[in-house]
């Protein structure tokens, strides 16, 4: 195939060249970029919390009237008994929230108790002895909470508990030398031991705020014992999340009416809750698809409509060099390669555009670097689907016979 | 001839279908994602004051002694000693303390179970400076402010949900455990954002679109609401640990907002001066470890130092406006092809005497009336994109509807894009040679 003559072509159509090349550039800097972003909010989506989450659901209870410390840790006492019997649930416990709950208690941690700046940052989840079996976390290091250890909190005592459960990932930034387990560190100003570590355990918040925290959580062996209520942890048994989540709250109402469950959020399985905690990163996600199918779409129109145009402003042409031997074969590869030279030459702009709004979004939105894969990915897709694009007008092209060469010439 | 153009123009239109539906398919996507996208960013960004925000001023000291430079920038609310100093001294032409919290709500003669509510307290100047309007009764007086008054005001949303709408003034509410006389029910007020409560926005990593959440259900007198809540405020930020949480009157927490109405800039300057000065007497005192660090921000400039429009909504605004150049850049294209096709025709009409510029014209008004059309889809297609933004989970979500100044936005957008589309083709096609033409023909 003869590259030279196509470009002498082309300079024929400067004006018409030069804004496919531009709107293929165009595209290719935003289709990149937006599959980028697609990745990174799907993968920031799919994170995994740690627990087990297809047979866990949540009951936000709140107690009607005020109570004492003791009267709301009895009554909560009373509740998990009557779950705990409930044939369906292997497990609960009480906590003050659970990950991805959205907010909570976030608190910093310290190594000694003069230090000015924290250590890091941590999700503090209250738990009971039963913590770590429900959420089916897996303890690696030391022990679980002891029963004795776990007392009722009111939220006016400060926290202060003896021994405290961390993250793998906490214990990996507190203690680099991975001899955490046994060390006393500062909880909210007051001193604690480290007993256990868990495998993981996700922070309650998905927000970039707190992503600097995501996995650091600490469990302290407190009940929250308030006249606001709690949320109560239950795992099911394998397979019957659906009947544990129609018992639990009937089982609750019967034993004690003076109380609210919310129907809108007070009783939710661990996939809603899910579902709740990634919508706006889903939602942008969509977004972003369905304008890079839109903008592909419409270049593809464009490609279309022009190289429609020019094959019938060249019939004439193509119809001579039929006649002087051309075949059909020839006619369709002229158009195709005329297509690939075009798209190269946007799609070289192209790279440059997409790394060049990829530092822009770097430097204004806190974005992440492109990787390179995403532009050669970028690259392939346009390419093909200037190729795919010019198919239809080439194919027609290939069609006009030699005849049309002694047509009103 | 503009009626001769418009007909030349529709005709050529109708000649080639499939390629004018592609033009304005193309400007109406184009102008769709992009108005939709305005129209958030002019909701988000407005001015939630217009023609007060001028006036309104955000004050800010530093009474954290944990920092001792001064360096960084003051914490973004006050702590009580500081406010409650601060808004007795009365130097501004108005003052309002504001503080939220939540609390449990309840109508005694009402048949509805209690529910949580948003708390806001405030004092008696709130309501004219930020021009809040009234449906019956209005707000409290100075003098309810110093007696602690059991007096409250209900936004429009609460007295529906409780009253039914009806004329609630004089009835009672329970707020926690105490009763309140309702003095004023509001209209519905919804500013965007809600400017008054906006803070620690530079915390935020651009996620700011809670800002733009609805104004709390109940507004009680200020130290009338510390008492009925007392244990349930949270802190802004604390450089100690507070002594009984919730309960922030002693304890070295920032908690509190005050915002000052202040005429002129004489006045501006001496407000400027007197927080320096509060800020130089307090470290006098040894309450301060740092005089120097005041600020004094107008309201718009408080909301831009809190960068209150969500990153997300500015990516996409962007986004939209790229997408806007590949379809312009598109139907320039295919106005060319459109135009230079008809080569013949325009080789005629300038055999016949019609000038350079009639074609021109033609062309342009040709290409306008694709952006006529396009701006009908795009109008259809903002609809449905705002549609789509009234289901997301922002907070903000419920005010996106298209008023009358975006919907002339979206013609006069797609016009002159489309025009704009048509420059370089109308030029080029202006410039055929008849003769060449003509001989082909």
């Amino acid at each position: 195939m003869q590259i030279k003559p196509i470009l002498s072509a082309l300079r024929q159509h400067k004006a018409g060249t030069l804004l496919i090349a531009m709107q293929i550039a165009l595209t290719l800097a935003i289709v990149c970029n937006a599959l980028f972003i697609i990745q990174q909010r799907l993968a920031h989506l799919s994170e995994p919390t740690g627990i087990d989450e297809p047979d866990i659901f949540v009951v936000q209870n709140e107690w009607v009237g005020k109570l004492s410390t003791s009267q709301a840790d009895a009554r909560m006492q009373e509740d998990l008994r009557a779950i705990r019997q409930l044939a369906s649930v292997q497990d609960v416990t009480p906590s003050n929230s659970y990950p991805l709950r959205g907010s909570g208690w976030d608190d910093g941690i310290r190594l000694k108790p003069d230090q000015l700046q924290d250590t890091s940052g941590s999700t503090v989840y209250f738990g009971d002895e039963h913590f770590i079996d429900t959420l089916g976390v897996k303890l690696v290091a030391g022990r679980n909470f002891r029963p004795e250890e776990v007392a009722p909190m009111d939220m006016r005592y400060s926290l202060s508990p003896p021994v405290v459960i961390v993250t793998r990932a906490l214990a990996d930034k507190l203690f680099p030398a991975g001899d955490a387990l046994g060390k006393t560190i500062y909880l909210a100003g007051s001193p604690t031991a480290i007993v256990g570590i868990i495998d993981q355990l996700q922070a309650q918040s998905v927000e970039r705020w707190a992503a600097a925290f995501a996995h650091r959580s600490v469990i302290v062996p407190r009940r929250l014992a308030v006249s606001l209520g709690a949320y109560y942890i239950v795992r099911a048994r394998p397979g019957q999340l659906d009947a544990a989540m129609r018992e639990t709250p009937r089982a609750l109402f019967a034993i004690n009416p003076r109380r609210v469950i919310s129907d809108k959020d007070g009783l939710l399985s661990f996939a809603q809750v899910r579902d709740r905690a990634y919508e706006r990163d889903r939602g942008m996600a969509i977004l972003m698809g369905l304008i890079c199918v839109v903008l592909l779409a419409i270049t593809a129109a464009g490609i279309v409509g022009l190289t429609s145009f020019w094959v019938g402003q060249r019939r004439k042409q193509i119809g001579v060099r039929r006649a002087l031997g051309a075949t059909r074969r020839d006619i369709l590869g002229y158009f195709l390669t005329e297509n690939l030279l075009i798209s190269c030459g946007g799609a070289l702009l192209g790279v440059l555009l997409a790394v060049a709004v990829n530092l822009w979004l770097v430097v204004r939105f806190e974005m992440n670097r492109l990787s390179l894969a995403y532009v050669l990915a970028g690259v392939v897709l346009l390419l093909l689907l200037g190729q795919g694009a010019v198919l239809a007008p080439a194919l027609r092209a290939s069609r006009v016979p030699p005849v049309e060469a002694t047509r009103s010439v | 001839m503009f009626g001769y153009y418009l007909d030349l123009a529709l005709r050529s239109l109708k000649r080639n279908k499939a390629l004018t539906a592609l033009m304005v398919l193309a400007i109406a996507v184009g102008i769709g994602a992009c108005m939709t996208t305005l129209t958030v960013m002019h909701l988000l960004s407005g001015d939630p004051l217009p023609g007060r925000s001028q006036r309104i001023f955000y004050a800010q000291v530093d009474p954290d002694i944990t920092d001792k430079e001064g360096q960084r920038e003051p914490p973004d609310m006050l702590d009580y000693h500081s406010a409650t100093d601060l808004w007795s001294a009365r130097r501004a032409d108005r003052q309002a303390l504001v503080v939220d919290s939540r609390l449990k709500l309840h109508a005694p003669d009402v048949n509805l179970p209690p529910l949580m509510a948003t708390m806001l307290s405030t004092t008696t100047d709130f309501f004219p400076m930020f021009d809040v309007p009234f449906q019956y009764g209005g707000g409290w007086s100075a003098d309810d402010d110093a007696r602690h008054a059991r007096v409250a005001v209900i936004s429009a949303d609460l007295n529906l949900r409780l009253f039914g709408g009806a004329d609630s003034v004089g009835r009672t509410l329970r707020l926690r455990e105490s009763d309140v006389r309702i003095v004023g029910v509001l209209k519905p007020w919804r500013p965007s954002p809600l400017f008054y409560a906006v803070a620690g926005g530079r915390f935020s990593n651009g996620d700011t679109a809670d800002f733009y959440g609805k104004a709390e259900d109940v507004m009680t007198p200020f130290f009338t609401g510390l008492e009925i809540n007392d244990g349930n405020f949270q802190q802004f930020n604390c450089w100690g640990i507070p002594s009984t949480p919730g309960h922030l009157q002693n304890a070295p927490c920032n908690w509190i907002r005050l915002w000052v109405e202040l005429g002129d800039g004489g006045k501006v300057a001496g407000y400027r001066r007197f927080l320096a000065d509060y800020a130089a007497q307090q470290k006098a005192l040894g309450r301060f470890t740092v005089a120097g660090n005041t600020r004094l921000r107008s309201l718009m400039q408080w909301l831009d130092f809190n960068g209150v429009v969500p990153s997300d909504v500015r990516l996409q605004t962007w986004l939209a406006f790229a997408f806007l150049a590949i379809c312009l850049f598109n139907t320039v294209g295919l106005l060319l092809a459109k135009f230079l096709r008809r080569s013949g025709e325009i080789g005629v009409r300038r055999a016949l005497g019609a000038s350079r510029l009639a074609i021109f014209a033609q062309c342009l008004m040709e290409a306008g009336m694709v952006g006529l059309l396009g701006g009908i889809g795009g109008w259809l297609l903002t609809l449905a994109g705002l549609w789509l933004v009234r289901r997301q989970p922002a907070a903000y979500a419920d005010m996106a509807y298209l008023d009358t100044t975006m919907f002339l936005a979206t013609f006069a957008l797609a016009v002159a894009v489309s025009v704009l589309a048509g420059l370089l083709p109308a030029v080029r096609a202006s410039r055929i040679a008849p003769g060449l033409q003509l001989k082909a023909l």
